[in-house]
């Protein structure tokens, strides 16, 4: 099989869970008839209709309302946005009543709430966000990031047969730059589970999405100083996967935490606690973390630049931390 | 017992302390670093005469006094009665302020507290040594659970972490019952924040600077806007002093050649391995650079040379001041006699200073007497840099950055590992040709390298 896109591991996600459950709708803002901004739902509407390919106005809170109730019906959804900035929009249907309405009125809720995220495209401070720590703040809900063809795709078919509410935010980013090779047929890959990119002794490095790619980068230029950093990406936020950071850190006894969501608030926090309660005796040096600054994503190239963490900072930090 | 301020080098008559590393009522082992000083020469790690536990620091940080001052009292008996100092303390209150006093004049002979304190502490059921002596060491986590799973006192295991901390390599190692080195630590001055006072600060005391290091502008006009201000360290002084001095003695003149190193880094790429494990030290670009400077200066004896006034001074040995960046300064150890080294002798000393540098482990001896120096920018990407000649040297060698370069070789353009080394040297006795013709000696015994390595 040749190599694909993230974009288009993401589409036959699409395609094949649409093949598969005829229960499975789309909807979103220019989805249908254009293909989706980024084309990820192209050819969606040609095969399965309108009835199940649905262009909607132009309404986040329409969009995830509607979705919600499709869902109480039997349905599973799968709703874009068209930027995931745009989920601000609907942050009341997405927190009060796509997260809480299993536990309210024992009405599970089997959406996906997917959309393009992230920087480095020079997208500027509407087009460019990681919101994801608002939902992970949010009881009910399950978070996804993931930072391959083959994750992104395996991850998507998993949340689109998950009965729980599921945020899928894909790194644009990656969507063309990352190629792979995936196998032929059906297969998923479990939420919750994190992923060993690298194998190592002296530190661990978590991370996820984009920055998993500049983790790993950051640590081929530690190996040839003698640094061997493990690269762990999380792939799934919520529920964090307690028990393979714990196994890491208990291995390397160093933790370096890369995001480049901003950093007050960030999962590195939470990551920080964490293992301060599960292995605080395993700690060999301070948890260290590799952020954006606490701004919006700057228009400016040279200031995104400047703002993104890159595999130079991550891998000074590591520096620092296996010194210490 | 009493702790002096050491006497570091023969023409060395005060000293700096940089840093304490031990407060009082610390426990100190013999050896043990104590603090840590800087002098006109180097700056060293001072260890601890004694065993016991340091009672008194009479000098602060900061302050700059004679050798043979008492610095610091050890309580060479106290480590057994650490637990009850105070209750011991000199009955009678401290009379006239003794402080300042410039002869080392010991006012009292350390009152030995009775051997054995008063309370119950033999009796007390501690629930184990190490918990007492691993207070004050710095660790981890992991490594005080280690400490306590492996029976082990932390304040007998070197720590070579950031700050001499005690890290999970130091105690896997004490554990396996090897020994570590210990780490230089870092001493960094706290800096002094000013927000636009509306008269500028009073001028700094200087310290021990012998050449008044002066501004190019009125003092007043350096103050504006929001700025902190902070002091040099007793090193910054001397690099500021010397490089002043150097510009206004030497008339510099500088020039530049560019040298093909293709064959060398292809070398060196080819024998690094087998080179660090046979000879157990670092394969470097520097020691062929060494060796070919050492080349030029035999044939060109007026580079290797000092000038006393009319006179000039023509070395028989090639003693190679080798400049060595370290987080706080630079500092310029001297491969001695490097005419008489082969290649791994040079390559080993180079390492070996290097390392000791960085570690704050000199002897002022082995940063003197340097008849010639290289410098090496390059390490820090400088494509060239045009150095100032190191007193009383009247040349130095700067290493610019190696890199592949488009070069025509026979009306063919060659991708080549190019390097520019620069020349910096005094007028006053070296010339132009001179100067061109040693660094010509210098680059065909680098493109036409011939001496084995190993």
């Amino acid at each position: 099989m040749p190599a694909i896109t993230m974009l288009e591991g993401i589409r036959q996600a699409m395609f094949e869970e649409m093949e598969r459950d005829p229960a499975v709708v789309a909807l979103g803002e220019d989805i249908g008839v254009y293909g989706g901004a980024f084309k990820v739902t192209e050819g969606l509407l040609a095969r399965f209709g309108p009835e199940r390919v649905i262009d909607t106005p132009i309404s986040e809170t329409a969009i995830v309302g509607a979705a919600c109730g499709m869902s109480y019906l039997g349905l599973r959804p799968v709703a874009e946005m068209q930027f995931i900035d745009f989920i601000a929009c609907c942050f009341n249907q997405v927190t009060n009543f796509v997260a809480k309405s299993h536990y309210r009125w024992g009405a599970p809720v089997p959406m996906v709430l997917r959309g393009p995220s992230g920087g480095g495209v020079h997208g500027g401070p509407f087009h460019s966000a990681n919101p994801e720590m608002y939902f992970v703040h949010t009881p009910g809900l399950k978070v996804v990031y993931p930072s391959t063809v083959y994750d992104a795709k395996g991850l998507l078919k998993s949340a689109i047969r998950d009965n729980n509410p599921v945020l899928f935010f894909e790194h644009k980013f990656l969507y063309r730059r990352v190629k792979e090779e995936i196998p032929a047929g059906d297969f998923t890959v479990p939420i919750g589970k994190a992923a060993v990119r690298r194998e190592g002794k002296d530190l661990t490095i978590l991370s996820y999405a984009a920055m998993a790619h500049t983790a790993l980068e950051a640590a081929e230029q530690l190996a040839k100083e003698g640094i061997d950093a493990e690269v762990i990406d999380l792939r799934t936020l919520l529920p964090l996967d307690r028990q393979t950071i714990l196994a890491s850190l208990k291995k390397t006894n160093k933790l370096l935490v890369v995001h480049e969501d901003t950093r007050t608030g960030g999962i590195a926090g939470e990551i920080a606690a964490l293992v301060c309660e599960g292995a605080f005796e395993d700690l060999d040096g301070p948890i260290m973390r590799v952020t954006a600054p606490d701004t919006p994503v700057p228009y400016s190239p040279p200031l995104e630049e400047r703002f993104l963490p890159n595999a130079e900072k991550v891998a000074a930090a590591a520096r620092e931390l296996a010194k210490y | 017992m009493e702790v002096v301020m050491p006497q570091m080098g023969e023409s060395i008559f005060e000293g700096t302390i940089t840093k304490w590393l031990k407060k009082p009522g610390d426990k100190i082992d013999r050896d043990e670093p104590l603090f840590e000083i800087s002098t006109d020469k180097v700056d060293a790690e001072i260890p601890s005469p004694a065993a016991g536990v340091l009672k008194e620091v009479k000098v602060s940080e900061g302050q700059t006094v004679p050798v043979q001052t008492v610095v610091a009292v050890i309580d060479a008996d106290g480590a057994a009665a650490q637990a009850a100092p105070p209750a011991q303390a000199p009955a009678k209150p401290q009379a006239a302020p003794q402080a300042a006093a410039p002869s080392p004049q010991p006012k009292h002979e350390a009152p030995r507290p009775a051997a054995v304190p008063p309370s119950p502490v033999a009796a007390a059921p501690r629930p184990a040594p190490v918990a007492a002596s691993s207070e004050k060491i710095r660790s981890s986590p992991l490594v005080r659970r280690m400490a306590r799973e492996n029976n082990i006192d932390l304040a007998q295991v070197p720590g070579t972490g950031t700050g001499g901390r005690v890290s999970k390599k130091d105690i896997l190692q004490a554990i396996e019952g090897g020994g570590a080195a210990h780490a230089p630590s870092e001493a960094p001055s706290a800096p002094i924040p000013f927000r636009s006072p509306a008269t500028p600060p009073p001028p700094a005391s200087g310290g021990a600077a012998s050449v008044t290091l002066e501004t190019a502008v009125p003092r007043e006009k350096l103050y504006f806007g929001q700025y902190e201000v902070q002091p040099m360290s007793v090193m910054r002084q001397r690099i500021a002093e010397h490089m002043v001095l150097s510009k206004r003695t030497s008339p510099h003149v500088y020039s530049v050649d560019e040298v093909d190193v293709t064959a060398i880094a292809a070398l060196r790429a080819k024998t690094k391995e087998k080179f660090e494990q046979a000879a157990g030290t670092k394969l470097t670009f520097m020691p062929f650079f060494v060796r070919a400077a050492v080349e030029g200066l035999r044939a060109y004896p007026t580079v290797n040379a000092s000038v006393d006034g009319t006179n000039v001074v023509l070395h028989k040995e090639c003693n190679i001041g080798i400049a060595v960046a370290l987080d706080w300064g630079l500092i310029v150890p001297v491969v001695k006699n490097s005419e008489e080294k082969n290649f791994l002798g040079i390559a080993r000393s180079i390492n070996d200073l290097a390392e000791r540098a960085r570690a704050k482990k000199l002897k002022p001896e082995e940063v003197a007497e340097s008849t010639f120096s290289i410098t090496n920018p390059g390490v820090f990407g400088g494509l060239f840099g045009l150095p100032v000649i190191n007193q009383p040297n009247v040349a130095i060698l700067g290493v610019g950055a190696i890199e592949k370069r488009p070069v025509v070789i026979d009306d063919a353009i060659a991708i080549r590992s190019m390097v520019y080394l620069t020349l910096s040297y005094d007028h006053r006795i070296v010339d132009g040709a001179t100067a061109h013709q040693f660094m010509g000696k210098v680059k065909h015994t680098l493109e036409h390298w011939s001496e084995a390595i190993l």
